[in-house]
C-alpha cells in the first residue's frame, strides 16, 4: 500500500463527530499523511440576529449559542455588556453565584467530554458510568434555574436568580458525593491499559505548537503553557481565589501535549471546579443580587450606554470573547462578536493529525474538546465547478430581502 | 435417493429458519445483558427481530461508484454461508444434516466465508470508508485463522489418536477423556484462544475495527442499507450461533439426557430427552457467547488494528500454539 493515498473524509456528518464539521484526511494505508480541515457546516447566523435585538434579548440568545458551553457566552456577553454600559458595581453575592454557576457547568462539561471520549474509543462502558454520573449536576443546576441546558441566570449586573440556602445544603451534598465519584473516574480512566495505550503518545501538540496554534484551554495546559483566564485576568468570583493552573504533571504525568495530558487536565479541573464551588458556597456574602432591579430601568440605561468591550471569560473548552459595542440612541446591540475557544483549538488539528493512525482521528480530533456550534461560519461549495464562496451575514441579508421581495410580487400583482 | 435429498432439504430448511430465529435471539439477550452491565435499560428482548424486519423493509441503496452487481451479491453470500455453516455442525442432540458430505476443514474455511464476503463488499462500495474497513477485516481475519487452525488441528490430533477419523464433526466425542493431564491443560490453552478468536471473528469490541463506528462509520457496512444491511444482520446473528457451536462441538459435545432415567417417549422416538439436550445445547451457547462477546465488550475499549492483529498473531497464537505442543507430548510421550 506504499505509494499509494487517496482521500477520507470523516464529515460533514460522521458518528464521531458530535456536531457536522468537515476533515479530509489523506490517507496512506491505515497512516494519515495530511489534514485539511473545512468548517463552516454549523452556521446559524447568531450574531445577526442579535444585532437586531436589545443586550436583555441578547443574553438569551448568546446561550443558545452552544448546548454545552451555553452559560460561559452568557457570561461573557453580560461582562462585555457591563463593560460597555459601564456598570461596574456588580454586587458580590452575584458575583459569587455567576462564579458558582460557571464552574458547576464546566463540571458537566468536562464529564460529557470524558464521556465522549471514552465512546471515540469504542468504551461505551466508560461512557454511561460517566454520564451516569453527570446526571447529578444536571439535576443540581435544574434545582438552582429550573433548567438542564439554558440556565438563563444572568442578566447585566447581576443574576436572575438567587441561590436559597436548602439549594446550598443539596450542593454541598453534590460536591461530597463527587469526589468520591470523580475518585473513582480517574482510576477507570488512569488505571484502563488500553486507554492509556490508545491515548499516551497519541495526539501530541507541543509546547511550541500550542503557543504557536494560539490553542487555549485544556487543549494547550495539556502541553504545560499556563494559560488560564481565571488566573491570568481574574473576573467576577475568581479574583478572590487562590487559583493554580492544572497541569499533566500535577498527576505526576509529563507536560507533553498528548491526549492522555489532555485528559488529566479536565479531570483536574473538575476537582478543582468542586473546590472552587465549595468556596464560594461557604464565603457568599448576603446582599442583593442585582445592579438594578427594574428591568425597564436597567434597559434605558443599556439604551442610553455609549462604548464598546470585550468580555472574557474562562469556558470549558478554553478562552471566550464576546465583543459588544452600543451605541447610544441605538436600542439594539450595534456590533457583536463571538470567538469562541474551538475556534483558536480547531488550528490544533494540523499539528496534532498528520502521522496517526485512522483509528486515532476521532480521540484526536475529540481531544480539543471542539464545540462547532460555537465556532461556524458557511460556506457555499458550487458543486459543477469546485468554487467556495464565503457568505457574510449581508449576503444572507440580501437574500431574505430579495426573497421577501418576490414573494411580495407574487402575493400583491 | 430422492427422498433422502428431500429429508435432507426439508431438515436444511428447518435447521435454517431455527437458527435465524435462535440467532436474533441470542442478540437480543446479549444487547440487553450489556446494557444493564452498562447501568442502562436496553431494548427489550425483540429488538433484533423488529431491527430486520425494518431494515427489510427499507430501500435498498446502491452507491453511484458501486460494482452492483458484487455489491448486491456479497450480503448473501455472507448469509447463505452463515446458514450453511450451521448444516455442518451438531445442533444439540441432533447430527449434522450435511454430516456426510465434508469435514472440519470445510467448516472452518466456511466461518472465513462471510468475513471475505464483507470484505469484498465494502471494497465493491466504491467508498472510501468501505475500503478501509474491508482492508481492516483482511488484516483482523487473517490474523485469527492461524490459532483457529491450531484449535481445530490438535483436536484432530486428539481423536486421531483414539483412532476415530479426526476431522469429523460426529456427534458427543468428549475429547477431555481421551488425554491425560498434560492434555487436558493443552486443552484448557486451546479453548482459552479459541474463545479469544471469537470477538474478532463476530467483529464485536475490542476486535471491531472493520466496523468502527466512532472511526469508520461502519466501515464494511457503511454504505450498506436495507435489504443487504438485513441480510448482513442476519448472518451476523447466524455466525455468532455458529461459532458457540463450534466451541460446543469441539469442547463441550456432551448431552444431559443419559443423566435422567425414564424419560417419556412419544411414538418410540424419545422427544423428552430431545427436547432437554436441545435446551442444554442453548444453554451452553448462551454461556459462550456471555463470557466471550458480552462481557468483554462491556469491559473493553476498541484495540488499534495494528494491536488487534499482533494479539491474534503472537498471544492468542502462541498459546494455542503451547496448548498443542502438550496435546502432542501427551498423545506421543504417554503422559
Amino acid at each position: 500500500m506504499a505509494g499509494k493515498s487517496y482521500t477520507l473524509p470523516i464529515g460533514p456528518v460522521h458518528p464521531a463527530l458530535k456536531e457536522p464539521t468537515m476533515f479530509k484526511l489523506t490517507v496512506e494505508g491505515e497512516i494519515v499523511t495530511a489534514v485539511d480541515v473545512q468548517p463552516g457546516i454549523n452556521h446559524r447566523g447568531i450574531e445577526f440576529i442579535g444585532m437586531r435585538r436589545n443586550p436583555l434579548q441578547v443574553l438569551h440568545l448568546a446561550e443558545r449559542i452552544c448546548g454545552i458551553c451555553s452559560i460561559v457566552h452568557q457570561y461573557s456577553f453580560a461582562l462585555a455588556s457591563e463593560k460597555a454600559a459601564g456598570i461596574t458595581e456588580i454586587p458580590e453575592r452575584a458575583q459569587y453565584i455567576r462564579t458558582i454557576m460557571a464552574e458547576l457547568e464546566r463540571v458537566h462539561s468536562h464529564l460529557l467530554w470524558a464521556g465522549v471520549a471514552a465512546h471515540e474509543l469504542g468504551f461505551d462502558t466508560l461512557l454511561h458510568w460517566t454520564w451516569q454520573l453527570r446526571e447529578w449536576v444536571q439535576d443540581v443546576l435544574e434545582i438552582i434555574s429550573g433548567n438542564r441546558v439554558n440556565y438563563a441566570m444572568y442578566i447585566q449586573g447581576g443574576v436572575r436568580r438567587d441561590i436559597s440556602p436548602e439549594v446550598i445544603q443539596k450542593l454541598k451534598v453534590m460536591i461530597a458525593d463527587y469526589r468520591a465519584g470523580i475518585d473513582q473516574l480517574c482510576k477507570a480512566f488512569t488505571d484502563d491499559r488500553v486507554f492509556r495505550h490508545r491515548t499516551m503518545g497519541v495526539g501530541v501538540l507541543t509546547y511550541k505548537d500550542a503557543v504557536e496554534t494560539c490553542a487555549v484551554g485544556p487543549t494547550t495546559r495539556g502541553s504545560g503553557v499556563h494559560k488560564d483566564v481565571r488566573i491570568d485576568q481574574p473576573f467576577g468570583g475568581y479574583a478572590d481565589l487562590d487559583l493554580d493552573y492544572c497541569l499533566p504533571e500535577k498527576m505526576g504525568y509529563e507536560n507533553n501535549g498528548d491526549t492522555y495530558a489532555k485528559t488529566l487536565v479536565r479531570l483536574q479541573e473538575v476537582v478543582q471546579s468542586l473546590d472552587i464551588i465549595e468556596f464560594c458556597l461557604d464565603n457568599m456574602p448576603p446582599g442583593p443580587i442585582r445592579w438594578e432591579s427594574n428591568m425597564t430601568k436597567l434597559l434605558q440605561h443599556m439604551k442610553k450606554a455609549e462604548g464598546e468591550a470585550l468580555g472574557l471569560n474562562e469556558a470549558p473548552r478554553g478562552e471566550m470573547i464576546h465583543y459588544v459595542k452600543l451605541n447610544a440612541g441605538d436600542e439594539n446591540v450595534s456590533i457583536w462578536k463571538v470567538r469562541a475557544s474551538t475556534y483558536n483549538n480547531i488550528l490544533a488539528w494540523t499539528k496534532m493529525l498528520p502521522g496517526c493512525q485512522i483509528a486515532d482521528v476521532s480521540i484526536i480530533a475529540a481531544a480539543v474538546d471542539p464545540c462547532i456550534g460555537c465556532m461556524d461560519r458557511v460556506t457555499v461549495v458550487d458543486q459543477d465547478t469546485g468554487k467556495e464562496k464565503l457568505f457574510s451575514n449581508e449576503d444572507f441579508y440580501r437574500a431574505s430581502i430579495r426573497k421577501t421581495r418576490a414573494y411580495q410580487r407574487k402575493v400583491s400583482p | 435417493m430422492i427422498q433422502a435429498i428431500a429429508v435432507k432439504l426439508i431438515l436444511s430448511a428447518i435447521v435454517a429458519i431455527a437458527s435465524i430465529y435462535v440467532g436474533l435471539g441470542l442478540k437480543g439477550v446479549d444487547r440487553k445483558l450489556a446494557a444493564r452491565m452498562q447501568g442502562r435499560i436496553g431494548p427489550p428482548l425483540r429488538q433484533p427481530f423488529w431491527d430486520v424486519s425494518k431494515l427489510f423493509q427499507k430501500e435498498n441503496i446502491v452507491p453511484y461508484h458501486a460494482v452492483d452487481w458484487v455489491f448486491n451479491l456479497m450480503p448473501l453470500v455472507a448469509f447463505t454461508s452463515a446458514i450453511v455453516i450451521m448444516l455442518y455442525m451438531p445442533i444439540g442432540p441432533l447430527k449434522p444434516v450435511l454430516g456426510g458430505f465434508g469435514d472440519l476443514i470445510l467448516v472452518v474455511y466456511l466461518f472465513a466465508f462471510p468475513s471475505l464476503a464483507m470484505a469484498i463488499g465494502g471494497f465493491s462500495s466504491g467508498s472510501p470508508i468501505g475500503a478501509i474497513g474491508a482492508q481492516r477485516e483482511m488484516v483482523v481475519m487473517m490474523s485469527y485463522e492461524l490459532p483457529l487452525a491450531i484449535v481445530v488441528f490438535s483436536r484432530a490430533m486428539i481423536l486421531s489418536s483414539g483412532g476415530i477419523e479426526g476431522l469429523t464433526l460426529k456427534l458427543a466425542i468428549d475429547p477431555w477423556s481421551m488425554v491425560g493431564m498434560l492434555g487436558i491443560i493443552g486443552l484448557c490453552l486451546l479453548l482459552a484462544s479459541l474463545l479469544m478468536v471469537i470477538p474478532g471473528e463476530l467483529a464485536k469490541i475490542p476486535f471491531d475495527q472493520p466496523e468502527a463506528e466512532t472511526e469508520l462509520a461502519g466501515g464494511v457496512l457503511a454504505e450498506y442499507s436495507g435489504r443487504n444491511m438485513g441480510m448482513f444482520y442476519l448472518a451476523d446473528a447466524v455466525k455468532s450461533l455458529a461459532i458457540a457451536s463450534l466451541v460446543i462441538a469441539l469442547f463441550f459435545p456432551w448431552g444431559i439426557s443419559s443423566y435422567f432415567s425414564g424419560l417419556p417417549e412419544l411414538g418410540g422416538y424419545a422427544v423428552t430427552a430431545w427436547a432437554l439436550d436441545g435446551a442444554f445445547f442453548l444453554l451452553k451457547v448462551f454461556l459462550i457467547l456471555l463470557v466471550s462477546v458480552t462481557v468483554v465488550r462491556v469491559v473493553m475499549p476498541r484495540v488499534k488494528i495494528d494491536r488487534a492483529s499482533s494479539f491474534y498473531m503472537f498471544t492468542t497464537g502462541a498459546i494455542a500454539a503451547i496448548g498443542m505442543l502438550l496435546i502432542y507430548i501427551c498423545i506421543n510421550g504417554g503422559f
